[in-house]
């Protein structure tokens, strides 16, 4: 008999049904990762005891762990299932939808808060005006390398999921828009926007909600310097308090 | 011009940080090391109490300095703790765990805070109850409440030294991860060290 691979994931069926556990056998294919089972299992979506069930529900799109859509918790860690090999993970293979944000659909959640939070913060360059504003200003090497760093968030989420802060009691928007913060105030011409983003980083769920226990630096699959941008929006946010406090 | 649209939260929790280091970080030196006096005997300790007892404007200085901050710093204390969901079984990093430690030690010395200065204090206030070394050495004979006091000490210590840690990063004092680092094997040790002082005062009392 061929190799097979073994799953167990925790299926919801509408944001408002409650979760309940499937178990899956598909065919072992060389190199697979976590994404070629959910396409096995949507191809035939019998259940281990051979039982017909409704194809399970996931996202993704780049498929090089750039975009942050699958993200999900696989064998009890939150990670993208795109980058996760068969080949490296125990069996049965257990796959959970995120828990910080609403399910929509089995392993698809609803991430909009962060794309909220993103809009609450203005993390962008504003370049928009009725005239053409001519070149940016030159970044030095060194400091485009930090950006660059910074610049690798690609939303998925994994920094909330695993932060005793983020969640329904707290307003903590988390670790992912405190650094695209420290992006867009490092950014010369972005930095028109810092006093704007300090005092949304002050208000509602600001920076000041870190319980620093820095689960997110380990588990970002970017490795972005995330507990470092804590630390200087927190210095930033210190300096402004002091400003609105002697100087306004 | 911007608008500010600061949250009461943002000044509570600075508030709070704040309060952790100064005064009562500060006033826990002086307590640790006021009370090491007892290693030197019953006579030294009972003057330097004398001292503390004899202080102009003593309770306005409890008030202000100790009290007031005390209180603000232990209930804001325990509403963080609320808006917390621990995880450390399925991500068991080591500074996931000092963030759980530092809350039960909160919450530990919310309760023994709350004990040892009602026996030390109030209830001098209250009922004139003589505090001295005498008064304290009986009460630690029974062993359930001199490991009530090794607790508190050991919870104090630990909470004290990983604040100043936290603090830091609060603040933007230690701003990168090595400065961190490096801020957390200096807090560390001064949790051994502290805990070595405490301890020591504390067997320090037998009759």
């Amino acid at each position: 008999m061929a190799e097979t691979v073994r799953l167990r994931i925790k299926r919801q069926l509408s944001p408002d049904s409650s979760p309940f556990w499937e178990e899956f056998e598909v065919p072992m294919i060389h190199g697979m990762n976590v994404i070629a089972c959910l396409v096995e299992i949507q191809k035939n979506p019998v259940t281990k005891d051979g039982k017909k069930t409704t194809p399970v529900a996931w996202e993704c799109s780049c498929l090089e762990e750039v975009c942050g859509a699958c993200t999900m918790i696989i064998n009890g860690r939150v990670r993208q299932a795109c980058s996760a090999l068969v080949k490296d993970l125990e069996q049965p293979i257990v796959l959970e939808p995120m828990t910080k944000f609403p399910v929509v659909r089995d392993l698809v959640v609803d991430r909009q808060k962060m794309f909220d939070n993103l809009i609450k913060v203005k993390a962008w360059v504003p370049i928009d005006g009725t005239h053409h504003m001519g070149p940016g200003p030159k970044i030095p090497e060194p400091e485009r390398a930090i950006h660059y760093e910074l610049s690798k968030c690609m939303t998925c989420g994994c920094c909330l999921e695993v932060c005793p802060q983020f969640n329904e009691k707290s307003d903590f928007m988390g670790a992912q828009i405190i650094s695209q913060v420290r992006l867009f105030n490092f950014h010369p011409t972005g930095a028109s926007l810092k006093e704007d983003r300090l005092h949304a980083l002050m208000g509602k769920g600001g920076v000041h909600e870190c319980g620093n226990a820095q689960n997110c630096v380990e588990v970002c699959p970017k490795e972005i310097p995330l507990t470092h941008s804590i630390g200087e929006v927190g210095r930033q946010v210190t300096l402004q308090a002091l400003k609105d406090w002697f100087m306004k | 011009m911007t608008e500010i649209a600061v949250d009461r939260s943002f000044f509570n929790r600075r508030l709070h940080s704040f309060l952790g280091i100064f005064p009562i970080g500060l006033f826990i030196l002086e307590h640790f090391f006021t009370n090491s006096f007892a290693v030197h005997g019953a006579t030294v300790y009972n003057s330097k109490i004398e001292f503390f007892k004899e202080l102009p404007y003593l309770l306005a200085i409890e008030t202000i300095f100790i009290f007031l901050p005390l209180l603000f710093h232990g209930i804001y204390g325990l509403y963080i703790v609320y808006t917390g969901e621990p995880n450390n079984l399925q991500y068991g990093y080591y500074r996931n765990w000092m963030y759980l430690i530092q809350r039960v030690t909160g919450v530990i010395l919310l309760f023994f805070i709350g004990w040892h200065v009602y026996v030390t204090r109030i209830s001098a206030l209250l009922y004139g109850t003589e505090v001295s070394y005498q008064y304290m050495a009986k009460m630690f004979t029974n062993p359930v409440v001199f490991w009530w006091m090794v607790i508190g000490v050991v919870s104090a210590a630990f909470h004290f030294a990983n604040g100043i840690w936290s603090f830091c990063i609060v603040w933007g004092i230690t701003v990168g991860p090595k400065a961190q680092k490096r801020m957390g094997w200096i807090t560390l040790g001064l949790f051994v060290v502290l805990a070595f002082v405490g301890i020591r005062a504390l067997l320090a009392f037998h009759i």
